[in-house]
């Protein structure tokens, strides 16, 4: 009875920013190529990849420190930022399309903060979980814990933010704030009960910083990033729908319901994955959306996939500065998006203070 | 058809809609008169399965419960009383967003169509956010419109559910969106809409439904509906009707004298 849905053939009318958002997306390719390279080359140790990349070629036995260099620390960490970066921006943008409001974020509304419980929690008491359990999560243990406290959180925000249907902004934002305090003293309870070894683990973890990233890490934690990367470009049409608020979406054919189910497990899956390996990196995913929507509009079908670019390239970037500016030691690249993200936050407020609309 | 029997809506304990029995036959307009708090919107919203009710509702034969969310959208449009929008979109952008449901996709032109039908031509790149209240409810008109662009399609009619349309309009352009609804009704389409006005619902209906206190008063043609013994009591206020010789039914609230404070 229905056609499928497809685009308007033909060349694009000179309203339409779209297929201006999808030529960034060829540049925001290029820029995350630049960074990764960049990334590869730049280090404590002076290991050069194409003087790696040149022996290899030429059949040559590789220096066992420029190999261990190379591809044990600094490809693993590579391929860390980019997913870690593109999960948080992309988190950022479906959490902020959900919401209907762009100042959300999963770092501002508290559900990072239930997805470090869930990882301070794994840390602290998951020597007394079974041995049968741990055995068979292991390393699994702690993105899977950060998973489940992210995913617990939404859902509880979003129950106490809908009523009827309707899903409040202002009670949104303010049960995010109260559930991340409460997952912040709960985690502080466990901090407390922690020993010596477990508080060195979490020290690391919550300065966030990509430096423990190794090719077993990131098999723990890519599956759920890259699933949520994968997923997020579908809801795409669904949360343009949705901007219309959640009635007239569904009036235009919007599956509302499901659209809701997938974007919560999505945040939940790549805020939790992100959070656990990487600890608390902020302000990634509200800055790159907004970026993006200033630059080419607000439609999510090239937003989602931008942000995704977008945020890796910029958490390479940053990581590249949190461990070259005083190598051979390292800044916690929580620090460094701070610096950058916040100055960019407060530069966007003055922008559209007159016209944040709640 | 839309064929409604024995609706009735209940948010929490408080019953707001009670048994209200509703016909609207595609070619006509339907409008829905009340007084504020009657239970107009109430009705609307349970006749485009937004709010859950007892009670059965037929959409051309159809359940609209039991249908997909787009099968649904290519079968009627609802334009709300008012829309904001979250984030920084044009008004094209805005009624490209009508075009999910997918069934009138392959047309193109239909975005800068739509508006034009509206009176908004070459508003396509401003921002819907920067335009007045009364271009923001033609933007999404509009776009409800570009959603069910033909007002019949598979032989079947197509609906246009409309909550109080003209409301932040000039008269000017209430007179050309009723036109719109009535070209629409004229080609084979259902118009069930929320009217305050009741002089241009005189002048553009075909079947009227009062509603007082949640309960359908009335439904029927303006002559049988726009009566002083049923509009006072309704409104609660002293109501005169009165007729043109050719164009039906009119309203001047003067004509009764000084109007009594309830």
């Amino acid at each position: 009875m229905v056609a499928l849905p497809h685009e308007v053939a033909g060349p694009a009318p000179h309203w339409d920013r779209t297929p201006r958002a999808w030529r960034l997306t060829a540049l925001l390719v290029l820029a995350l190529a630049v960074m990764s390279a960049a990334s590869l080359a730049v280090g404590a140790a002076g290991t050069s990849p194409w003087a790696v990349l040149a022996d290899i070629m030429a059949g040559r036995e590789v220096a066992l420190a420029d190999r261990v260099v190379l591809f044990e620390i600094r490809l693993p960490r590579l391929a860390m930022g980019a997913l870690v970066g593109a999960a948080l921006a992309v988190s950022g943008a479906v959490m902020q399309g959900l919401f209907r409001n762009p100042l959300a974020d999963p770092g501002l509304v508290g559900v990072s903060a239930g997805a470090g419980l869930g990882a301070i929690a794994a840390i602290v008491l998951g020597g007394l979980l079974p041995a049968g359990i741990a055995g068979v999560l292991g390393y699994h243990l702690v993105p899977v814990a950060a998973f489940a406290g992210g995913w617990a959180t939404t859902l509880v925000l979003y129950g106490i933010a809908t009523r009827r249907g309707q899903t409040s902004v202002a009670t949104m934002l303010l049960g995010g704030i109260a559930l991340g305090a409460l997952a912040g003293a709960l985690s502080g309870i466990l901090v407390y009960i922690a020993d010596d070894a477990q508080l060195r683990d979490l020290t690391f973890w919550g300065l966030g910083s990509l430096a423990g990233a190794t090719w077993t890490k990131l098999a723990a934690a890519a599956p759920l990033m890259i699933l949520a990367l994968v997923a997020a470009p579908m809801l795409a049409r669904g949360l343009n729908g949705l901007s219309l608020g959640e009635a007239a979406a569904a009036h235009v054919g919007i599956p509302v319901q499901r659209l809701k189910t997938v974007a919560i497990l999505t945040v939940a899956g790549a805020t939790g994955a992100a959070v656990a390996v990487s600890g608390g990196i902020g302000f990634v995913g509200i800055v790159v959306p907004h970026l993006l929507r200033l630059a080419t509009g607000p439609d999510h079908r090239p937003l989602l996939v931008n942000a995704a670019l977008l945020g890796a390239a910029l958490l390479i970037g940053a990581d590249m500065i949190a461990r070259s500016l005083i190598a051979p030691a390292e800044l916690p690249i929580g620090i460094v998006t701070a610096i950058l993200g916040g100055p960019v936050f407060l530069w966007i407020l003055l922008r559209r203070r007159g016209s944040l609309g709640f | 058809m839309l064929e409604a029997t024995d609706i009735t809506v209940r948010l929490g304990r408080r019953e707001i809609l009670t048994g209200v029995d509703f016909r609207a036959r595609p070619g006509q307009v339907t409008a829905i008169v009340g007084p504020n708090g009657s239970g107009k919107t109430t009705l609307l919203r349970a006749l485009t399965g937004e709010l859950s009710h007892d009670g059965r509702i037929r959409l051309n034969q159809h359940d609209p419960a039991s249908l997909r969310p787009w099968v649904l959208a290519g079968l009627r449009g609802v334009l709300p009383q008012a829309t904001p929008m979250a984030f920084p979109f044009t008004a094209a952008e805005v009624v490209r967003l009508g075009l999910m449901g997918g069934v009138e996709a392959a047309e193109p032109d239909l975005v800068p169509k739509a508006l034009a039908r509206v009176g908004l031509a070459g508003f396509e790149p401003r921002p819907y956010q920067e335009l007045s209240g009364g271009e923001q409810q033609r933007v999404q008109l509009a776009r409800v419109l570009a959603q069910i662009w033909h007002p019949t399609a598979h032989g079947q009619p197509r609906w246009l559910f409309l909550d109080e349309p003209v409301s932040a309009l000039d008269i000017g352009h209430q007179l050309q969106v009723m036109r719109i609804v009535r070209d629409f009704a004229d080609a084979g389409g259902g118009i069930v809409a929320v009217m305050h006005d009741l002089n241009l619902t005189a002048m553009f209906a075909d079947s009227v439904a009062l509603m007082a206190g949640g309960r359908l008063m009335a439904q029927g043609p303006c002559a049988e509906v726009l009566r002083d013994d049923l509009l006072s009591p309704a409104y609660l206020c002293p109501l005169r009707v009165n007729a043109l010789p050719v164009n039906g039914p009119y309203l001047l609230p003067q004509a009764s004298g000084p109007i009594a404070a309830e």
